[in-house]
């Protein structure tokens, strides 16, 4: 069975959820504490939502210099799957594990509600079970999740297929392009805003679309031991 | 003990909403003459020793301003 390791930092907030969606779409789920380096022998990684050391500085500046963090980002440089939602996200973009990064939401607002999203790419570790251009529902909750980057960054996201998925039908954040999920150029590492983990459960959720992160990452573990 | 001040602001073409926020709110303050309010964060460092620049510019560079949509402007003050 793949270990999916999920990381508690100090505010961390979704760790729960995430280890929850995580043994419900059938994986072994490890807990793991930002101030152990050692990364358990897990086979990916989610980076939770919340506000990671209060989010003082700025959200996720001080979560990147945590020890789990290094060992995470020589382990992503490596091909693990990496997922980091929400505040996952930005820790991601602080590590320059993902390029760009995530500011105060234009209208200032903090936005909770269900967000639609649209699938662009599905040739993540974390997308493969979608189809490009299905449209997904899933929580959207955050204060800072406006991504900004450079154009020549934002076009070269569109040329190489990185950016993973969109807000249709409303952007909540004014994020550039209406960017809601990107991924590194070699597709192990995914940023995401909103939340897949809080939609696997049909009692909480809006829809059980967010099963799909993690069943992709299922398979595409599966599918790495069996080449291997 | 020696003072290091930075002064981090957002880069010019990072829209700052909360600068927007302050312009906004400025004519219920009967001012109609500002034409932007943008808002950065100032840190004070304040070493046991001497100042130390190039220590503080690591600080700075790595942890202080995210180089991605903040610049920073860093000088030695004398401390009171």
């Amino acid at each position: 069975m793949s270990k999916i390791g999920v990381v508690t930092f100090p505010g961390s907030l979704d760790d729960g959820d995430a280890a929850r969606a995580a043994r419900i779409s059938g994986a072994e789920v490890v807990r793991l504490w930002h101030a152990d380096p050692d990364l358990h022998g897990v086979d990916a990684v989610v980076l939770p939502g919340g506000f990671s050391y209060g989010d003082y500085l700025r959200c996720g500046a001080i979560a990147r210099f945590a020890p789990v963090m290094e060992t995470i980002a020589d382990a992503a440089r490596g091909g693990m799957p990496v997922m980091g939602i929400c505040n996952g996200f930005q820790i991601l973009c602080e590590a320059h594990l993902l390029p760009g990064a995530l500011t105060r939401n234009q209208h200032l607002h903090f936005r909770n509600r269900d967000q639609w999203l649209r699938m662009e790419n599905s040739s993540t570790a974390w997308t493969n079970h979608f189809t490009e251009g299905q449209e997904i529902l899933v929580p959207v909750k955050n204060g800072e999740g406006c991504y900004v980057a450079d154009r020549r960054t934002l076009d070269e996201l569109e040329a190489n297929g990185q950016i993973v998925a969109r807000y249709v039908r409303g952007n909540p954040n004014g994020s550039t392009r209406d960017i809601a999920a990107i991924r590194n150029e070699a597709g192990n590492v995914l940023g995401i805003m909103p939340h897949p983990e809080h939609a696997v459960e049909a009692l909480t959720g809006p829809s059980l679309d967010g099963l799909g992160f993690f069943s992709s990452v299922l398979k595409h573990l599966a599918d790495a031991k069996a080449a291997a | 003990m020696a003072r290091v001040v930075v002064d981090v602001m957002l880069k010019p073409e990072i829209l700052d909403p909360q600068g927007q926020a302050v312009a906004n709110a400025l004519p219920r303050l009967g001012v109609n003459d500002v034409a932007s309010v943008r808002i950065g964060r100032r840190v004070e460092i304040d070493f046991a020793g001497d100042a130390d620049l190039e220590r503080a510019r690591e600080i700075a560079d790595k942890l202080l301003a995210n180089p991605v949509i903040e610049d920073y402007e860093i000088r030695v003050v004398e401390a009171a």
